[in-house]
């Protein structure tokens, strides 16, 4: 199939940016997005230009590189995967793609469709963990048993990949559904709730700091999350940060 | 008598670690805060490790080029973590673990280290647990295990499908608290360009900003190496696109031995490449083997016709079908090891059965395990007169019970139903047993620099068992390094804060500029994945599954004439001095094009069969192992460490003698 | 926990618990006004004892108030700063992929409610309050002394059509801004759970029977006098 592409191209982040049209042809129907875009950078390289810089690694749907804004939505059209496992028989011969990059001030652009996420590793270690250190005395695993249904609760908020879809499809900017999802993995958990409070007093302090905006619901971030993290995780963040607020 | 020492404590097997840890020189905390360590990598073990030796007061300096740790590769591996816990009684101990890995690895690892891993194994997940990563757990709040890659015990660890990214998201919140306790400076989106040798130690790194281009120089009392396999030397692997081999490449231009690189593992269900616009491969979890049969047509006219698509798989009767694994092994039939299906596959597409546009797939076929689950419900619900469409509707919910992601995510690829039309699987290349020589202590032929997890060479042997990559890599980073590194830290009391401002930095410095501004400026006329794909297409052709004298001997001279060809032609846009992922891939893609000439003379060197390795001239010549993989353990019961000397070609072999006290070398067979 | 509403979280909370408030109001307002269709003298009563009693007047009223004005000003920083998140919009946002028209427009709708309450306000609040506190005339009767005022001034003022177009275009609003409002305000406070479902269910219910009511009124008072 042929494609006209819009990309937008920026070159650093003093740049100002702007879109640029491109043309793609004979693109396979089974290629991957970002197979495409290889094409597209081989085509811009035989020509002497300069390739789309984009972000992208495993290829599989479970790094969190890769990150565009495709046609209005945060990995494309398609739910429940991210870029990478777009094909490209999900457009049309003859289509128009518009490919940005994620936006938020929180997420300034490095190059072109690449954007930087340090806000999301800050705000991880403002308290993203549990303090445990390796000693190899640590309990046995097996000496306090878990709730399986917590247990797998906790397993769905920790399979975000921290990919910022979340951010990206906000109309806000909003990360609370990446918080919250980081939040609930530990609140559901026995081994987490010693440091519940300051934990989710200072992730939410980080998060504040960023410069995300705030959430209002719409649920965006939960119909784009590649990962499928729901709402209760905001919910469950907004408890626990009210009940670590009345602790003290 | 070998220069390499592996420096293996003495005594029985099972006290060798502890006797050792309790003999090995410790450095005082307040020592520890003047002693710098760089990590370079920051998957499992790169991560576990820093996360680690920033609790125990080094300064820890951590590098990886992707935008975050939690990034990694290993990030990507599904099945599960192995350890013996023994929770489920049925019999495993630490001995059956180490015995299966050894076993497992065609007796090509050495003893004590993979010993230790498996002493240490029930420590991982312990520590794994307490730092919150939700393992599955069965309805009494205990934790749940699995079996995995035909061994006799339930002892694999999970976390959905997808372990790999739990464990490497626990041992990132490590890091997190270290980097925030300012014990762990993190350099995200910088890549290692090369070591630093002072007097002979390793004192540090350059490397390059990969937003800004800058070149940076990093000094440290002691370099650790966890970046990773060289899978990507096929171009088309299940690796991560940016996965390379660059900075195990350097160290061991600057004098660590690489061992065994012909040592890769070619996972059998990947799902097949559809064009040659295909950028990496997908892995699909072998626990599938355990209830899809797999087979091509028998008759040459059914494939063309499945390839024109005149006709559907569906259409062809049993009678029509070739299920070669169970044809050839009877014994274990599909459940075969995963080099064994490999090249069976690759011999089937060889001889021209394969079953998509590309010549290179076969069919994964879930039909009988569906009708036999089926009318076991039906069976279970009472349904004595089920209908056929009742009985695949049951069946068919047993299997997406059990397989459900992995049927979705095939799919999504192929655009194909799988419970309806068998899958296409072809095999890839998937992890690297070979890697970068170290002694017992992880240390590399270059005093103070270590490496660690698939980076290096030692526990695997000729082949890895599923769900082991994982322990190996924590294990390594969590419980061994830490105390392996303060024995050779203790020496570096005194040393105090290494200069930047040396000959030596200088000189390693001016050699990675040298190189960038070469690719910068040579306006050649191809890209770099131009001269990367024809790298792959030799290493898959000739340094594949199968390989034989002939045609690894025709390997070598055509990666040196492409390596070649590369420097002269290759075209890298942009500039130095700025984000240029161009840039990046020439740097990685020139030492792939090294290590693959290694590599192919490693192959050449080993005339024998083991693991990974298959050589045609090494086969059982009669018998019931006729055909099958023959290993030679009165010639080749050795580590191939190589010494670079210059050309790859040149490169110097120096062999580690494998000594197996506590275990017998036995023939694998699976007829 | 001064902290606690200074942070991004806890204005979110201070927005639900306001909108809980004059959620309850409306049901409050619109039991009493309802009154008006079955029985001009219970609605006369009621609206009497409320518009004259001190807790109501003085101790309720201005906490009404203050809940309105909280909410509006509360929601208009919140959106300025929702957007200075974003500084470069993208070229193509394709909200209705992923989210409600009503909940990406709360803004809106809650604009549109603002100038209807404005109007609200002009039409019964400010007569009300200069009646009673600046001309003190407390006794609620009409000018003649037969009867309360209350239900022939409400039926006076629904009998231009325009002012009833107006309200009910007011009222759509305000549903539309309920439909997302209702449940997402039982979010905001981390509320989701199990009832989640069922309370969606009522808060849409809520968001179309309460207007709608309104919208009756309005039209019934105006077709029948």
């Amino acid at each position: 199939m042929n494609l006209t592409l819009k990309i937008w191209r920026q070159n650093g982040s003093q740049d100002k940016g702007k879109m640029v049209d491109y043309q793609v042809s004979d693109i396979s129907e089974n290629m991957s997005f970002l197979e495409m875009m290889d094409v597209l950078n081989e085509q811009i390289i035989n020509e002497g230009g300069e390739p789309v810089a984009f972000d992208h690694d495993c290829r599989e749907g479970i790094c969190g590189m890769c990150s565009m804004h495709i046609n209005g939505e945060p990995h494309g059209p398609d739910k429940g995967i991210t870029t990478c496992q777009l094909h490209m028989r999900s457009f049309k011969d003859g289509d128009t793609i518009t490919i940005e990059p994620f936006r938020a001030k929180a997420f300034p652009v490095i190059k072109d469709l690449m954007v930087d996420r340090s806000s999301f590793e800050r705000i991880q270690q403002a308290g993203g963990y549990i303090s445990v250190n390796t000693s190899g005395n640590t309990q046995d695993a097996n000496s306090i048993p878990i709730d399986k249904h917590a247990a797998d609760m906790a397993m769905d908020s920790a399979t975000c990949i921290g990919c910022g879809a979340c951010v990206a499809s906000c109309k806000n900017a909003s990360a609370m559904l990446f918080v919250g999802a980081k939040v609930s993995q530990y609140a559901l958990l026995p081994q987490g709730q010693v440091e519940a409070v300051d934990r989710v007093k200072n992730m939410v302090a980080q998060m504040d700091l960023e410069g995300f905006g705030n959430c209002t619901n719409t649920g965006a971030c939960e119909v784009e999350c590649p990962k499928g993290i729901s709402l209760e995780n905001i919910a469950r963040l907004n408890s626990e940060f009210f009940k670590a607020n009345v602790k003290g | 008598m070998s220069i390499l020492d592996s420096k293996v404590p003495k005594g029985p097997l099972k006290d060798k670690w502890t006797t050792y840890k309790d003999k090995i020189n410790l450095v005082n905390p307040a020592n520890k805060r003047s002693i710098d360590i760089i990590v370079v990598g920051t998957g499992l073990a790169g991560g576990s490790a820093a996360a680690t030796l920033a609790e125990l007061g080094y300064n820890v300096k951590a590098f990886c080029y992707q935008d975050s740790p939690r990034r990694a590769h290993s990030i990507a591996a599904q099945g599960g973590i192995n350890a013996a816990k023994n929770y489920q009684g049925d019999g495993d101990s630490t001995y059956r673990l180490f015995y299966d890995t050894i076993k497992g690895g065609d007796y090509r690892s050495r003893e004590a280290n993979v010993y230790r891993l498996a002493e240490v194994s029930g420590n991982i997940i312990d520590q794994c647990v307490a730092q919150g990563v939700p393992f599955a757990r069965d309805y009494g709040g205990l934790l749940d295990n699995r079996s995995f890659g035909g061994v006799l015990v339930s002892r694999t660890f999970y976390a959905k499908g997808q372990t790999g990214q739990q464990l490497l998201l626990g041992a990132y919140s490590a890091m997190n608290r270290q980097i925030a306790r300012g014990k762990i400076e993190m350099h995200n989106r910088h890549e290692m360009l090369d070591v630093v040798k002072i007097d002979g130690k390793a004192r540090g790194i350059i490397a390059r900003n990969l937003v800004t281009g800058e070149i940076e120089r990093h000094s440290a009392h002691a370099v650790v190496i966890a970046t990773g396999g060289y899978g990507n030397v096929y171009f088309l692997s299940t690796n991560a696109m940016g996965s390379n081999a660059t900075a195990a490449w350097k160290v061991h231009k600057k004098g660590a031995f690489f061992a065994n690189p012909c040592y890769t593992q070619i996972h059998p269900t990947c799902i097949p490449r559809s064009g040659d616009y295909q950028s990496k491969l997908t892995l699909m979890s072998e626990s599938l083997r355990n209830d899809g049969r797999i087979w091509v047509p028998k008759k040459m006219e059914d494939v063309l016709a499945i390839r024109e698509g005149k006709k559907k798989p569906t259409d062809l009767s049993e009678e029509e079908r070739d299920y070669y694994l169970e044809r050839r092994y009877p014994a274990f039939g599909n459940l075969v090891p995963r080099d064994v299906a490999s090249r069976a596959a690759k011999e089937r597409c060889d001889a021209g059965y394969g079953v998509n546009a590309t010549g290179e797939a076969v069919y994964l076929d879930f039909k009988s395990a569906i009708q036999r689950y089926g009318t076991e419900q039906a069976k279970l619900h009472g349904l004595t007169n089920a209908s056929k469409e009742k009985i695949i509707e049951l069946g068919e919910e047993i299997i997406k019970a059990k397989y459900g992601n992995l049927f979705q995510m095939y799919e999504k690829i192929v655009d194909e139903n799988p419970y309806k039309t068998p899958m296409m699987i072809y095999p890839a290349t998937h992890y690297t047993m070979g890697g970068v020589w170290v002694d017992y202590n992880l240390m590399t032929t270059v005093e103070g620099l270590y490496c660690i997890g698939e980076a290096n060479f030692s526990d695997h042997g000729a082949n890895r068992l599923g769900a082991s990559a994982l322990m190996q890599g924590l294990a390594d980073g969590y419980f061994i390094l830490p105390y392996t590194i303060g024995d050779y830290l203790s020496n570096e009391i005194r040393t105090g804060k290494i200069p930047t401002n040396t000959p030596e930095f200088d000189e390693a410095e001016k050699a990675v500029t040298d190189q960038i501004n070469a690719f910068i400026n040579n306006k050649g006329s191809h890209s770099v994945d131009y001269f990367h794909k024809k790298l792959g297409k030799v290493m898959w052709d000739k340094c594949g599954m199968s390989r034989n004298a002939a045609d690894l001997k025709e390997a070598i001279k055509e990666i040196k004439a492409i390596r070649e060809a590369f420097y002269r032609d290759v075209k890298v846009p942009g500039k130095a001095d700025e984000m240029n992922p161009e840039l990046e891939k020439a740097g990685r893609v020139a030492d792939f094009l090294e290590l693959g000439e290694l590599f192919a003379k490693d192959a050449l060197m080993r005339e024998e069969s083991c693991g990974g390795h298959f050589r045609e001239e090494s086969v059982e010549l009669d018998g019931e192992q006729k055909g099958e993989a023959k290993r030679n353990d009165a010639e080749f019961a050795f580590v191939a460490a190589w010494e670079y000397k210059g050309e790859p070609s040149d490169a110097v072999l120096h062999k580690e003698q494998l000594e197996f006290n506590d275990i017998e070398l036995k023939q694998r067979s699976y007829k | 926990m001064s902290g606690f509403f200074n942070s991004s979280i806890g204005r979110k909370y201070a927005m639900a618990l306001s909108a809980f408030f004059l959620m309850i109001f409306i049901v409050q307002h619109f039991a009493i006004n309802i009154l008006s269709v079955f029985s001009p003298d219970a609605f006369n009563e009621i609206s009497h004892f409320m518009g004259t009693n001190p807790l109501v007047q003085f101790g309720l009223q201005p906490i009404l108030l203050f809940g309105v004005v909280f909410h509006f000003v509360m929601g208009f920083i919140l959106e300025i700063r929702n957007r200075n998140a974003r500084a470069v919009k993208y070229a193509q946002y394709n909200g209705a992929a992923n989210s409600t028209w009503m909940s990406r427009n709360m803004i809106w709708s809650g604009g549109f409610i603002l100038i209807f309450l404005v109007i609200h306000f002009i039409d019964f609040w400010f007569p009300e309050i200069n009646t009673k506190f600046i001309q003190g005339d407390m006794s609620g009767l009409l000018a003649d002394g037969e009867g309360y005022r209350y239900y022939e001034e409400l039926t006076h003022k629904f009998a231009p059509l325009w002012r009833v177009a107006l309200y009910c275009v007011g009222f759509i609003f305000l549903s539309l801004h309920l439909l997302h409002g209702f449940s997402s305000a039982f979010q905001s406070v981390g509320a989701n759970n199990k009832y989640t479902r069922g309370l969606k269910g009522f808060g849409k219910a809520y968001a179309i029977i309460i207007p709608l009511g309104f919208i009756f009124i309005a039209l019934f008072h105006h077709f029948n006098h």
